[in-house]
């Protein structure tokens, strides 16, 4: 039987979780220690498949300042983060940009786009 | 000379709160003074998510947060001036406030909201021997130089101190292709959230060395190297642990301070354990029609609380302004006691006190499975069991307000009891 323990990361909270392999459960895993339902969707993703939302800056010009804070609108897997990366990177934008506008769509395939966090 | 009902100091997320609510509460001649170059204060840097949990049921990064309130500002129509820096403000309200377009400006409002929020402590507060190099940051200098100025601090990097920003920094300067040697926690825990060590440290595989601290830091222009040691329980220096690690930066994220050299010089009576001022329980100082909300009365580590605490100082402010008076009758005291840091607001007046009274509170030290027992005068009126408290995650306790009328003149005690003692 395996058997990981973990700290969520859902909310400030961070309770302790204990996640437990078990072939009868409809997911395979048991989860203990949740406060709420989240930790428990936690705990089994981040068994199956860990995803973070991704936060960083891009080059922008013609505006206040020569960086634009961008961030995943959705969680994308942990594995995928470098990559993710290398892309924000080459980005260069010219402003005016606003906050929610789209600068990648479906950022590798992910289903999740990266996009302006402010007005700029 | 200008005159205003309301002035706000600092247009950070609680001063933009309160001014809001002010407005929202009718008045309408509200001055919000920012000294940067835009709203929204540190916000601006923290480019990670994590902010409105609470209040807008999402995650989202600092500047988001700071958006949406700077939106309702300009919606409201509520005036503000821009690297424009607050000097002086006096015991009759006149605030002195200095640009390069209007100059000097004397301001006369009828409440004052202070919301200057904090700074960082320097190295200088510290300790550490050695030269005087290039490539020593506060976290939060490094913060703001990366995030909005683009400028990388280093390529190789060790961060003293475990807070929040500096595991933080520790990813952030990873995902931009820096190398963390490692965060040094003086103590035997970090000092930042279990979800910032897992997400920020142990997503990337960056050491957190628990029971270390830098002693000295050594390089001729810039930084080339530094002295680590390990500490004992009372977080003093083992001799013969020293290790000498190879980098070209070191972030200090060893705390914040509340900003309140203005304060002082109004002579507003501040508190030893938050270093911010006293308040009641509608934030406002000592001294008559001044509030003060935000990181400037004691540092907060989520920002749905600064919001909320502002409103509630925006809201005293507006009503003051309408009644140029106070009623809030005689004072009930807390005080902190047993594994309690400090406790805000640091009076509470017993008149017209709304359904709930709302209390925060820091604890001194880890607490695991442990009860926090409130006591007035020596009578326990309410009991909460915790299953873990650690001293950066401030803790919210919601009171009935029948539990404290007609107790004028007690003190209200708060303490920690450790079933594991
Ligand atoms: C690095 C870091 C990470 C954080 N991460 C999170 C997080 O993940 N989630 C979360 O919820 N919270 C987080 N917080 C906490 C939260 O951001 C702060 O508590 C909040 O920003 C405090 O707001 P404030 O308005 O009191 O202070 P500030 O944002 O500091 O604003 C104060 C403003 O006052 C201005 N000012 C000061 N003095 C004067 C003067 N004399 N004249 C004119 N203007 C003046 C300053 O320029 C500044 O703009 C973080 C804080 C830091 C530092
Ligand atoms: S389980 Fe629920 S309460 Fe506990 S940390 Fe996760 S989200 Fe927060």
């Amino acid at each position: 039987m395996k058997k990981k323990e973990m700290i969520c990361i859902v909310c400030p909270i961070g309770c302790h979780l204990e996640v437990i392999e078990d072939a009868t459960s409809e997911s395979g895993y048991i989860v203990k220690g949740h406060k709420c339902d989240k930790g428990r969707v936690y705990g089994i993703k981040e068994m199956i498949n860990p995803t973070r939302l991704i936060t960083s800056t891009v080059i922008i010009k013609g505006g206040n300042l020569p960086r634009l804070p961008v961030r995943t609108d959705k969680e994308i897997p942990k594995n995928k983060i470098f990559d993710c990366m290398k892309i924000i990177n080459e980005i260069e934008v010219e402003a005016p940009i606003k906050m929610g506008d789209i600068l990648v769509e479906n950022i590798l395939e992910t289903g999740s786009n990266i996009v302006a966090s402010r007005s700029l | 000379m200008l005159i205003y009902d309301i002035v706000v100091v600092g247009g950070g997320p609680a001063g933009l709160a309160a001014a809001i609510e002010a407005k929202k509460n009718g008045i309408d001649n509200i001055l919000v003074i920012e000294r940067d170059r835009e709203l929204g204060g540190i916000l601006q840097q923290c480019i990670h998510n994590g902010f409105g949990l609470h209040i807008f049921k999402e995650e989202l990064t600092g500047p988001e947060y700071a958006e949406k309130f700077i939106n309702e500002l300009h919606e409201l129509g509520i005036e503000y001036k821009l690297d424009t820096i607050v000097l002086d403000i006096s015991k009759d309200k006149i605030v002195s406030a200095i640009n390069t377009v209007d100059g000097l400006v004397n301001i006369q409002a009828k409440a004052v909201i202070l919301a200057m929020g904090c700074r960082e402590r320097t190295r200088g507060a510290l300790n550490i021997a050695g030269t005087r190099p290039v490539g020593v940051y506060n976290a939060g200098m490094a913060q703001r130089l990366i995030n909005m100025e683009g400028y990388m601090v280093g390529k190789k990097v060790i961060i003293l101190g475990s807070g929040d920003i500096g595991l933080i920094m520790a990813r952030r300067l990873v995902l931009e292709g820096a190398e963390v040697i490692g965060v040094l926690a003086r103590g035997g825990y970090a000092a930042g959230l279990g979800r910032n060590v897992v997400q920020c440290l142990d997503d990337y595989n960056i050491p957190l060395m628990l029971r270390h601290n830098i002693v000295k830091i050594n390089g001729k222009d810039r930084v080339e190297s530094v002295v680590v040691v390990k500490t004992d329980e009372k977080k003093q220096a083992i001799p013969g642990t020293e290790e000498v690690y190879e980098c070209d930066a070191v972030l200090l994220s060893v705390g914040l301070i509340p900003e309140n050299e203005l304060s002082n010089n109004l002579g507003i009576k501040l508190d030893r354990n938050t270093g911010g001022p006293i308040v009641n329980e509608l934030m406002e100082t000592d001294t008559e029609g001044i509030f003060a909300c935000g990181n400037v009365l004691h540092v907060h580590d989520v920002v749905d609380y600064v919001t909320k605490e502002s409103q509630k100082a925006g809201k005293a402010a507006s009503e003051y302004v309408k009644n140029q008076s106070r009623s809030i009758g005689e004072f009930i005291k807390t005080k902190p006691e047993k594994g309690v840091k400090y406790i805000v607001p640091q009076k509470i007046g017993t008149d017209n006190l709304g359904k709930t009274v709302e209390l925060f509170m820091r604890v001194n030290d880890i607490y695991k499975e442990s009860k926090i027992i409130i006591k007035l005068d020596d009578t326990v009126i309410r009991q909460l069991k915790r299953k873990h408290m650690i001293p950066s995650e401030m803790e919210r306790l919601v009171l009935d307000s029948r539990l404290l009328t007609g107790k004028e003149e007690s003190v209200l005690t708060i303490e920690i009891s450790s079933e594991e003692e």
